[in-house]
């Protein structure tokens, strides 16, 4: 395992509070191989639930969702020779609990290089979890024209939704307690590896 | 530092500027979208508290506060019990009885934002007192200077004028100095504070030795009100010595860039045609104003703590 830090910030509900238990070591639930299936698989479900690819346009969530954004991109245009523009936008201006957190979050990047009108979005998320995050992205996207619809992709769900929100695309189900966290961590290679922190009531002793 | 407000460049630490600079670098975008409009601050208070007549400062604040959906109530003295001689302290606890989330404040006496920022749970936001600071301003320079030089660690920066009355002139010292730049100042020698070398910067009576391999140079606006001061020299006098045109600026470096706060006063401070073209960039500085005291907000307006929950803490 490289050293390099998770690439997944800490975003309302998917990456808890950690709490006073003592955390257990980080166990990889799936590695790069797996990443790498998971993702192929999703490509081939967007080509299938999709008839007009040339008006798709894959919007990653930063930081996890860009790499993810990218990889399904560079999957769709192997499987339907479909070139598909890919975005980056930050949802942090868009986050419900701003004011009751004290400190600030950092801004990430936005990066939409072209309208979203008339385009089938996909918005592309590492962890989905309470569903906040993708319900600030929806508000964030509308901000930046009208899409013909909006489908969501996310390499993990880790359940314990709390709003209405469906994941169209899921890499993998992975069962967690609340104060789990769930990361993405991009290695320097490139390789991309999902982490499991177990700081709930199922934490091994 | 950054929790109770921004007064000042002075009490920054360089991380504290690095935040809001690259905070800033994010806001740019909100602003080049169709809908510049995020709703990052519904529901919040702005109070632009203007003491000193201004368009400029006033209307960026402004700005800044309706793209992040704040609610932003303009208040200055001609319109307000301000003029009936209530007392400074008495128009801060009334602010603060209207529970603003953030309180921008302009008085031609330094030192007047801290004694409002005292009494306010809000914070409060220096928009220029008297000639202590503008710390908003020297923020935009440097976020235009990152913009253009793409570092600001190692520039050389030159600022021209009346120093010792330039409130853009200290916080700028302040700011620059903290991000590891060399300053200098350059003017008569009647604007020139004689302990400005205490902050770290380096006199100069000639403004062709100040220019001197300089990447930056920011000329100063000469008040009006000075012309008339007997420690001012005539207006043809100025222009000629540090009044800034081409001629002067193939002194500093080929790739120098040409600054000023606004408004220009043209064939004063500035000859014309560098204050309308490159390598000026005054309009660049005018349209980073918004996104920086955009980044300014963000970090700080919403806290709804009042003076004595603070006290308790």
């Amino acid at each position: 395992m490289s050293n390099t830090p998770p690439i997944q910030g800490t975003r309302p509900g998917e990456a808890g509070n950690a709490g006073s238990r003592r955390p257990q070591p980080d166990s990889v639930v799936l590695d790069d191989d797996a990443v790498r299936r998971a993702l192929l698989r999703i490509a081939h479900e967007i080509v299938e639930r999709n008839s007009d690819l040339g008006s798709l346009y894959l919007v990653g969530v930063p930081n996890g969702g860009v790499p993810l954004a990218r990889r399904v991109a560079a999957n769709l245009r192997q499987l339907a020779a479909q070139e598909v523009l890919v975005g980056v936008l930050d949802t942090t201006l868009y986050r419900d609990d701003l004011i009751t957190r004290g400190e600030r979050p950092r801004l990430r990047r936005t990066e939409m290089p072209s309208s979203v009108d008339d385009r089938c979005v996909i918005l592309v998320d590492d962890v989905a979890s309470t569903g906040r995050t993708i319900r600030a992205a929806m508000d964030a996207l509308m901000d930046f024209g009208r899409p013909r619809s909006v489908q969501v992709a996310a390499l993990v769900d880790r359940g314990h939704r709390e709003l209405p929100i469906r994941i169209d695309y899921v890499g993998k189900n992975i069962p967690t307690q609340r104060e789990d966290l769930v990361r993405l961590r991009e290695g320097e290679s490139g390789a991309l590896e999902v982490l499991l922190l177990r700081c709930g009531e199922g934490a091994p002793a | 530092m950054m929790g109770r407000g921004l007064l000042g460049i002075e009490n920054l630490a360089r991380e504290d500027i690095e935040l809001i600079l690259e905070t800033a670098e994010h806001m740019k975008e909100v602003g080049t979208r169709d809908v510049k409009k995020v709703p990052t601050l519904r529901g919040r208070t702005l109070i632009n508290l203007f003491f000193e007549p201004s368009t400029r400062t006033r209307t960026s604040f402004e700005i800044a506060g309706k793209r992040l959906s704040a609610d932003v109530v303009n208040f200055s003295p001609a319109s307000s019990s301000l003029s009936k001689a209530e007392s400074i302290l008495d128009t801060a606890k009334t602010l603060d009885a209207m529970d603003p989330d953030a309180v921008v404040i302009r008085h031609k006496v330094a030192g007047v934002p801290k004694r409002i920022a005292d009494q306010l749970g809000a914070p409060v936001i220096n928009a220029g007192d008297g000639a202590h600071e503008h710390p908003t301003q020297a923020l935009l320079d440097m976020l235009t200077v990152l913009e253009q030089k793409e570092h600001v660690d190692g520039l050389t920066v030159t600022i021209i004028g009346d120093i010792a009355h330039s409130r853009v002139a200290r916080s700028n010292i302040h700011g620059f100095r903290k991000m590891g730049a060399e300053v200098r100042v350059a003017g008569p020698p009647t604007m020139i504070p004689a302990e400005v070398e205490a902050l770290g910067v380096k006199a100069y009576g000639s403004l062709r030795e100040a220019l001197e391999g300089a990447d930056v140079v920011m000329a100063l606006r000469i008040q009006q009100e000075r012309l008339a001061d007997a420690t001012f020299p005539s207006v043809r006098e100025y222009a000629a010595t540090f009044g800034l045109d081409r001629a002067k600026l193939r002194f500093a470096k080929d790739d120098a860039i040409v600054m000023h706060p606004g408004p220009v006063n043209r064939g004063v401070e500035l000859a014309a045609d560098l204050a309308d073209h490159r390598p000026s960039v005054i309009l660049d500085q005018v349209r980073n104003g918004v996104a920086l005291r955009m980044a300014v907000l963000y970090l700080l307006a919403g806290r709804r703590r009042t003076v004595a929950e603070d006290r308790e803490k």
